[in-house]
């Protein structure tokens, strides 16, 4: 293989708690995910697969092994910096919880545009709106005035303000209504497909898996079980359409 | 709607004309300030001009609220008895509670060691007895509004470090956060602009709401003669002088009793107000 993978990680360890009660979260885990595919984490609450995203993001700095992002080794203990740090990015699970609820849209995406270096902030606001399908008018509204697709969509817009070339999806749909679903999954795919930009995607959901997935890891018990390539995800998975 | 004006604010004028209680708690601790500001030119009389030719006279259309046993304005010293009362308000606004604040982001925004040995200072000085505190202190440096006060707002602020220590410690694992800090926020913007938003609102509630208790516990260190010197207009020992009378001249302790009440009133009702404005959800 000629390419850098964009996520390369050996044995990784992560346990919370303290030294008498320990609990490991994830064990012995090692994946690997070339670049400009969609990776899925497959497997049961509790099995460990939001841990693997949290360390990749750099949120979770206590893990133990070895990961590579782009390429670049990672140290455990060390927050992402400079290049990685916005090469990398996240949109989480929960829209409800993940925008400040005392911003409005319009300074939640400013404010990163402002850290990199964007000039005209209100401009590139309202194209950030556009690239998810909002209107220029939702930057003047607060996160609770806006329904939980649209939430979703603004999470989106902000996590691609830094151009990022991995984006790391943590359930991104679970929270939303069935109907608001597959729009998100479509907005999402098509905007892979514009910037080429590489997915790992952690789900318990088999239709949005078969929908989205080149590859995938099957977790269960903090431990990588079984590791599916297209076909697998399609026998194990058999995606709707 | 066009763009440019979504992304601009709503009047902060017009948001607060619409919260009536606001409104008139403001009114009363504006009033208090422009009083307290220029009492001199406000005030009838000299508040400390003695006259006992008129001692303990009711109200009339010179005196207006009658005067004291010294035959003393109490309008006038009523005016003036603001300016401690404020004065004390200042030392805990711009010094107490932003301290107790910044304590408190800091301990629940680093943890660990930090947050360690940040609370168990504030457990410490928490555990004090304020009033005790507030007699100690009087007796250690002499009486005066100051020494009294400053007893007051010292045992103030772990209140505010803990309250502040608990939300920021609940917001550091909140996915905005973790969002924010992604997007290569600086730390320093994420506790201005990130946590200092959320942990305000209830800092500015508790300090309208510690005003009132100030401002009632200041009158009582007046009123056992703990507070200002004796000629000093004060209203907890005005209140003090005019119990000596209160059966025939109930007047002379109403006065100033009436004002304690009305500024605490106000302070409950900016607390309130302010509250509701500082929460988006409720506007």
């Amino acid at each position: 293989m000629t390419r850098t993978p964009a996520v390369e990680i050996n044995g990784l360890n992560v346990s919370f708690g303290g030294t008498d009660k320990r609990f490991t979260a994830v064990r012995d885990a090692s994946l690997r995910v070339e670049e400009g595919k969609t990776f899925g984490l497959i497997g049961p609450s509790g099995c460990g697969k939001t841990t693997v995203l949290r360390a990749l993001a750099g949120l979770n700095t206590r893990w133990h092994g070895s990961m590579r992002l782009f390429g670049e080794p990672v140290q455990p203990g060390q927050k992402l910096s400079g290049n990685i740090r916005s090469r990398v990015q996240m949109v989480f699970q929960d829209p409800y919880a993940s925008l400040h609820p005392r911003h409005k849209i319009g300074r939640s995406l400013g404010e990163p545009l402002a850290i990199h270096g964007a000039s005209d902030i209100d401009g590139e606001v309202i194209a950030a709106l556009a690239q998810v399908g909002l209107t220029p008018d939702m930057a003047g509204r607060y996160p609770h005035q806006l329904s939980g697709g649209q939430r979703q969509r603004v999470a989106i817009a902000r996590a691609l303000i830094p151009r990022p070339d991995l984006l790391l999806l943590d359930e991104p749909t679970s929270a939303l209504d069935v109907s608001v679903q597959a729009g998100i999954l479509n907005l999402l795919s098509d905007l892979k497909q514009q910037r080429g930009m590489t997915f790992v995607l952690v789900s318990h959901d088999p239709g949005v898996v078969g929908h989205m997935c080149d590859e995938a890891a099957v977790m269960a018990a903090g431990e990588v079980v079984a590791r599916l390539d297209r076909d697998g995800i399609d026998a194990r998975y058999a995606a709707g359409t | 709607m066009s763009a440019v004006s979504s992304l601009t604010q709503h009047s902060p004028v017009r948001r607060l004309l619409r919260k009536p209680a606001l409104v008139i708690g403001t009114a009363i601790v504006a009033i208090t300030v422009v009083v307290a500001l220029f009492a001199p030119v406000i005030a009838p009389f000299d508040p400390y001009a003695q006259d006992t030719a008129i001692r303990l006279m009711p109200p009339d259309a010179i005196h207006w609220l009658g005067t004291d046993a010294f035959g003393r304005d109490l309008l006038s010293r009523l005016l003036y008895g603001t300016r401690p009362t404020l004065l004390l308000v200042l030392l805990v606004i711009v010094f107490m509670a932003p301290a107790g604040v910044v304590i408190g982001i800091v301990a629940g925004y680093f943890g660990g060691i930090t947050e360690r040995v940040l609370m168990r200072v504030t457990d410490v000085v928490m555990s004090f007895p304020r009033l005790l505190l507030a007699f100690a202190f009087v007796s250690l440096l002499g009486a005066g509004i100051f020494n009294g006060g400053l007893a007051l707002a010292l045992t103030l602020w772990p209140a505010y470090a803990r309250q502040a220590r608990t939300e920021t410690a609940r917001m550091r694992a909140s996915d905005y956060l973790a969002a924010s800090e992604m997007l290569g926020i600086p730390g320093w913007r994420l506790l201005l602009f990130h946590v200092l938003p959320m942990v305000l609102p209830s800092a500015t509630v508790r300090v309208a709401l510690d005003l009132s208790g100030i401002i009632i516990a200041a009158a009582g260190l007046g009123f056992l003669g703990l507070g200002v010197k004796p000629p000093a207009a004060e209203w907890g020992s005005m209140v003090a002088e005019g119990t000596q009378v209160v059966f025939d001249q109930w007047w002379i302790a109403a006065a100033p009793g009436a004002a304690i009440f009305i500024l605490s009133l106000g302070f409950n009702l900016v607390a309130d107000g302010l509250r509701d404005l500082m929460d988006p959800r409720h506007g």
